[in-house]
């Protein structure tokens, strides 16, 4: 699975430039080396404490409805996905940054939905279209979170 | 939260003890032996026990009050025709005891699937020249509960072949769609992770051998149908029609995912 998704990233660059017209609509553009995405998406760096609350947030990351998470003041935490301690020692920034995005490049079969994608739905409720489940600077604040789980 | 549902549920109980009291069907659990042997489970046996008490009782199981609705319905003439269930089809503890294993069933004269409120229905308009009953009212409800409790504890029998098959076909692509912005199918809660927890509830396989079921946190009884609403809208997804097309081939397959699991109607659920 180690492929470089180029055609993927032309593509996600060249529907960028049919979007640039329209303001703040759809995801930036970014591109897949290896096993990850090594550029920030915003360019302005996350904020962990931001990103911790994103993670047990059911609206937005909600991290911890598959994932346990060193945050013990949630009650519960799910049992579908790994144990996210220690997540930072086992990836990379940039391998980290792809499995939020859309971790279906990594596991075309998993659970896991992708984070940042606004296309490519079936039956997609109104209120949701053209929408990702995060924006780019709470999948950066989520990321500098997970870098502090080594 | 719990503690309130569950209050609310005790409060349906103590009412229902009442009206059911003579009924005696005793202690069924949907388990049958043919389900065993393939590792399937019913919901029931993902549930706590405190669930799992309010329904093993009769007494208790809030479900009742639907089946007593259900009950009084059956020998009520509607219609201009003027008949009531109980003038053609007699005790439905005998005539309606295999409807309940069986539905959804291909159907000839319509050409694909019908589901049992909808064969209820059929048997409103057609035969009793009375108006259908809507979705999720306390008489379609009552009386699908009641039919189907005449099944209960015999094992969920489908037919899946024949004219049936490209329906069943349809029902299967459709539970492993992934759909909504969460952009997950229903296999991958209920096929790849049954038995896990996804925050505070596990999940179970999505069986509907015991639906209608009593829902805690609906405070009453629902149909299979909008159970699958709930399920599409909690990824985010738009929600068929209940009585859809599309709802009652994804039941039919559901069903045969469960072939052999005890009728439980009325079960009760978180
Ligand atoms: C619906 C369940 C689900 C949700 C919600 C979810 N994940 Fe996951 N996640 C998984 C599963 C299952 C895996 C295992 C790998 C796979 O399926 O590809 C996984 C894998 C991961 C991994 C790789 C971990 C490892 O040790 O291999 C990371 C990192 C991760 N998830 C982060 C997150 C973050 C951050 C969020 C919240 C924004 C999140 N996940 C939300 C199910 C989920
Ligand atoms: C005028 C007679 C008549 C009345 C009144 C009537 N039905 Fe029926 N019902 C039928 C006939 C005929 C069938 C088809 C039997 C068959 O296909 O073998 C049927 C079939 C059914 C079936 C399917 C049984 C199976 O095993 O597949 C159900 C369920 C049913 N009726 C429920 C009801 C209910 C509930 C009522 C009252 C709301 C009702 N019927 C009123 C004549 C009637
Ligand atoms: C995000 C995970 C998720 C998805 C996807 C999902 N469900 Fe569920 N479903 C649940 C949860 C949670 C429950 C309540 C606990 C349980 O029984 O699993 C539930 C319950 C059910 C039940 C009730 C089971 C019983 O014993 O009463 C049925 C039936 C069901 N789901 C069917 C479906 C169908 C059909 C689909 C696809 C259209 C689907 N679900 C998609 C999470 C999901």
């Amino acid at each position: 699975m180690k492929m470089h998704r180029l055609i993927g990233a032309a593509a996600i660059v060249a529907a960028s430039i049919s979007l640039t017209l329209v303001a703040n609509a759809g995801t930036v553009s970014y591109q897949i080396v290896d096993d990850g995405i090594p550029k920030s998406l915003t360019g302005t760096a996350g904020n962990a404490q931001a990103g911790r609350k994103v993670a047990y947030n059911r609206k937005t990351g909600n991290c911890l409805a598959c994932h346990k998470a060193p945050i013990p003041e949630q009650q519960f935490h799910g049992e579908i996905g790994p144990d996210l301690k220690g997540v930072a020692s086992r990836y990379s920034e940039a391998e980290l940054r792809l499995r939020i995005v859309d971790s279906k490049k990594t596991n075309s079969d998993t659970i896991m939905p992708a984070f940042y994608r606004d296309t490519g739905f079936t039956r997609l409720q109104k209120k949701w279209v053209g929408k990702s489940i995060l924006k780019a600077q709470e999948v950066e604040d989520l990321l500098a979170y997970l870098m502090t789980l080594k | 939260m719990k503690m309130r549902q569950l209050l609310l549920a005790l409060t349906f109980a103590t009412t229902g003890t009442l009206a059911v009291t003579g009924l005696g069907l005793g202690l069924v659990i949907g388990q049958t032996t043919a389900a065993k042997a393939e590792g399937i489970r019913s919901g029931y046996s993902y549930a706590t026990k405190e669930t799992q008490g309010l329904q093993d009782d009769d007494m208790s199981n809030p479900g009742y009050l639907w089946v007593d609705t259900g009950e009084d319905l059956w020998s009520k003439a509607e219609g201009d025709a003027g008949k009531s269930c109980n003038d053609c089809h007699g005790d439905a503890a005998e005539s309606m005891k295999k409807a309940g294993v069986s539905y959804p069933k291909y159907k000839d004269d319509i050409g694909k699937l019908q589901n049992i409120e909808q064969r209820i229905n059929q048997c409103r308009t057609d035969n009793m020249k009375a108006k259908a009953w809507k979705w999720e009212s306390s008489q379609l409800l009552g009386m699908t509960t009641y039919v189907r409790n005449q099944s209960r504890g015999l094992p969920v029998s489908v037919a899946v072949d024949g004219p049936a098959a490209p329906f069943f076909a349809k029902g299967e692509a459709f539970f492993n769609q992934r759909r909504g912005l969460l952009d997950m199918a229903c296999k991958h809660c209920h096929e790849d992770n049954a038995g896990n927890k996804i925050r505070a509830n596990v999940l179970s396989e999505g069986q509907i051998n015991g639906f209608p079921v009593y829902r805690l946190k609906w405070g009453k009884v629902g149909s299979t149908h909008r159970r699958f609403r709930g399920c599409n809208k909690q990824v985010r997804a738009k929600p068929f029609k209940n009585g859809s097309d599309e709802y009652v081939n994804l039941e039919l397959y559901v069903a045969w995912r469960g072939r052999g699991l005890g009728v439980e109607t009325p079960a009760v659920r978180n």
